[in-house]
């Protein structure tokens, strides 16, 4: 039974981080209908500045409360990856916008793989670790162990998810969001502003990329230039199997995500009898994703067939 | 079809084409007989991206700065002055990748190659040296397989997992006191390799073998399998993996608060696992092929030369220097930089080299090769033991 809660405590918080990231993936297909493939690499530079400004902190010699240094940190990533979104928009997508799709999408990759090089031209090739800062404390419920990290994860996903539905169903903005999503064209002869929509929306997605770069970060105690690739494909394999373009669907996929690789890399060897390891959690995703496809290709709260080429 | 200016456009693209091409055949022809001295091109592969690119550049500055040390004493062969580059190439210790990079090297007709850092990819690359006749030495690689094949171009300078995977297997049994133990490999031909041979040496030394789980070499979360571990209640964790993986696992371990400890082979005991790992690496116990660098004969000088120039030492670049000597010691015999030439001479060779006597036996493997067991104390890794290797290996 213990292992059960352990599992399903492991799950929650990876479902969690994923779902973060998947957010940024279906608001930008929600009103551009474009896989934003450098999402996941916006992650990584969130994680990577983090650790710059923390490690600019420590170096500095103050003293200062690791929580703060934290904080301060994520701010400073949240506020840099914000721009970043902007300028990834601003640059790679939007003089393609009328342009046929696949061309955004090669541009997507590119965007990607230029992010990722550039990470490796600054912060260099090695593991940056994560200093100690924050207090680490571990409570058992039932035999399973959950440490303050992962609540504090947990909790904090949920609140920004929250607040994102709220902006998002209950604000003028989130309003001008949806009527963007729905018809640019008409929007625009409403009275918004879609250039600005269309920004603010990559703004607040790769703020919660951000915040979930440096949740990785924290969690596994490292980051890397290459951190943002796998993560980006989960991420992004969530938000298809909730439903792409569905802010609900992006949350309920993460968690669902991040359950079903626990769980399947940590019963998988037992009920295949040794046929299949532990190693194929990561293969759980892509078959997940391609069941959702097969079955359901507009995900678990999927309204609209998308057909597009 | 197209209009004036196309044409023009195309026409000044063919022309400078052309003229790249014609800079190209230049500088390739030159870089036979330039100046009175012959070039001989060695190549180096390792992962120089990737998540494990910090290893990759060890071994690509370990054998640089042989090169550099080899060009200033000046060799002739044939009674022509060599001068020695290094061409190097990154295989992001992926196998795919590691034959096309192979591949590439043949086709700029390398003497030789130093590499692959990985088994993973060693194994696969060196059917393509067979064919192309060009000799191969890995400074790191330590499955079985590599050399087991029986190609008469693969060579290596370290120990291999039998013997290493022998003695970790009975150190965790006979010296941790562990009776239950959990193995956990990342599946590639260095890390199952590993995990085999410690699986047979636990089981061989009266241990039990409880579980066998498995990751990749890109994961970075292992709470699902070390929670599965965890309900088995193991006295010690044993990683076939390398440190990029291990620092994360055992960071998870303890969070979990699984008082197992925790044991490792050559990949797991580096440099880079202790900044990875912090204070959670306290207490890891893994070994290492080899003697430690400041038992090597030649190692207190060699890490003054290389941490001047590169900073600090990961793991194989004491390796990767002595594989580039033994290569051109080779040559020199042969007075020779022709790969069926030099070839014949490398089974003869006897280098007292940095990491200590290098002759190779008849499958292109180290003789008598040392394992060292170290464990992390006060943020070091602190010799615990040597173990020398079979002075002949049964194979």
């Amino acid at each position: 039974m213990d292992i059960l809660t352990q599992q399903l405590i492991n799950g929650l918080v990876l479902g969690s981080i994923y779902a973060l990231v998947a957010l940024g993936y279906t608001m930008v297909y929600g009103i551009l209908e474009l896989i934003n493939f450098a999402h996941g690499e916006v992650t990584m530079f969130g994680a990577m500045i983090c650790l710059a400004v923390i490690g600019a902190i420590v170096s500095s010699g103050a003293e200062v409360n690791g929580l703060l240094i934290v904080s301060l940190g994520l701010l400073a990533a949240m506020a840099v990856c914000g721009a970043l979104g902007f300028l990834i928009e601003r640059v790679a997508y939007r003089p393609l916008r009328r342009a046929p799709r696949l061309a955004a999408l090669i541009t997507a990759i590119g965007m990607s793989i230029v992010l990722q090089n550039a990470a490796m031209l600054i912060w260099g090739k090695q593991y940056i670790t994560f200093p100690p800062l924050l207090p680490l404390a571990r409570y058992d419920i039932g035999g399973a162990v959950i440490t303050n990290l992962q609540i504090f994860i947990v909790l904090l996903s949920c609140l920004l998810m929250a607040g994102l539905l709220l902006l998002i169903r209950h604000t003028r903005l989130g309003r001008a969001m949806r009527a963007t999503a729905q018809a640019q064209d008409i929007a625009g002869l409403m009275g918004i502003n879609v250039n600005t929509i269309i920004s603010i929306t990559f703004v607040i997605g790769a703020a919660l990329a951000a915040v979930a770069g440096v949740m990785v970060s924290a969690y596994y105690g490292l980051a890397h230039y290459f951190m943002g690739f796998m993560l980006g494909l989960k991420a992004f394999t969530a938000a298809v199997l909730g439903g792409i373009g569905n802010i609900a669907g992006a949350m309920l996929g993460g968690l669902l995500l991040g359950l079903i690789e626990s769980f399947g890399a940590g019963y998988i060897g037992a009920l295949t009898g040794g046929f299949l390891g532990s190693h194929y959690q990561d293969v759980f995703a892509f078959f997940v994703l391609i069941l959702v496809l097969v079955i359901r290709p507009s995900g678990l709260l999927g309204e609209r067939v998308v057909e597009r080429a | 079809m197209n209009g004036p200016p196309m044409t023009k456009w195309t026409f000044r693209l063919l022309a400078l084409t052309l003229a790249m091409t014609a800079c190209d055949k230049k500088a390739e022809t030159a870089s036979g007989t330039a100046g009175g001295e012959t070039t001989v091109k060695i190549g180096q592969i390792s992962p120089l991206t990737g998540p494990q690119a910090h290893l990759g550049k060890d071994n690509d500055n370990g054998a640089r700065l042989a090169i550099d040390e080899i060009n200033a004493a000046g060799v002739l062969l044939g009674g022509k002055k060599v001068k020695f580059v290094l061409v190097s190439q990154d295989d992001i210790a992926d196998p795919r990748t590691a034959t096309v990079v192979a591949q590439k090297l043949v086709d700029q007709r390398v003497a030789g190659v130093i590499g692959h850092l990985n088994s993973g990819t060693s194994i696969p690359a060196s059917k393509i040296y067979l064919d192309a006749g060009i000799p191969q030495i890995s400074p790191s690689a330590t499955a079985i397989a590599y050399t087991a094949q029986g190609f008469k171009t693969a060579f290596r300078v370290m120990t291999n997992d039998r013997q290493q995977g022998k003695v970790l297997g009975e150190y965790a049994v006979k010296n941790m006191g562990a009776k239950r133990i959990a193995i956990i490999d990342d599946r590639t031909a260095y890390g199952q390799g590993l995990a085999d041979e410690v699986d047979k040496a636990v089981k061989a030394s009266g241990g039990e073998v409880i579980a066998r789980e498995f990751t990749t070499d890109r994961s970075t979360d292992f709470l699902a399998i070390l929670t599965s571990i965890k309900s088995k209640m193991p006295d010690l964790v044993f990683f076939g993996g390398m440190d990029a993986q291990g620092a994360p696992m055992v960071k998870q371990l303890q969070s979990l608060g699984l008082k197992a400890k925790f044991l490792g082979g050559d990949g797991v005991q580096t440099a880079e696992f202790l900044k990875l790992a912090g204070n959670n690496a306290e207490g890891v116990t893994a070994s290492s092929p080899g003697l430690p660098i400041d038992s090597m004969p030649g190692g207190k000088e060699f890490r003054q030369k290389f941490t001047d120039r590169f900073g600090t030492i990961q793991t194989y670049a004491p390796y990767a220097y002595d594989a580039v000597n033994v290569m051109v010691d080779a040559m020199k015999q042969a007075d020779s930089a022709e790969p069926a030439r030099y070839l014949a001479e490398l089974p003869r060779i006897q280098r007292a080299g940095v990491t200590g006597n290098i002759s190779f036996d008849e499958k292109g493997d180290i003789r008598g090769g040392a394992i060292t067991l170290y464990q992390v104390k006060g943020g070091k890794w602190e010799v615990q033991e040597t173990v020398m290797g079979d002075a002949d290996p049964k194979k």
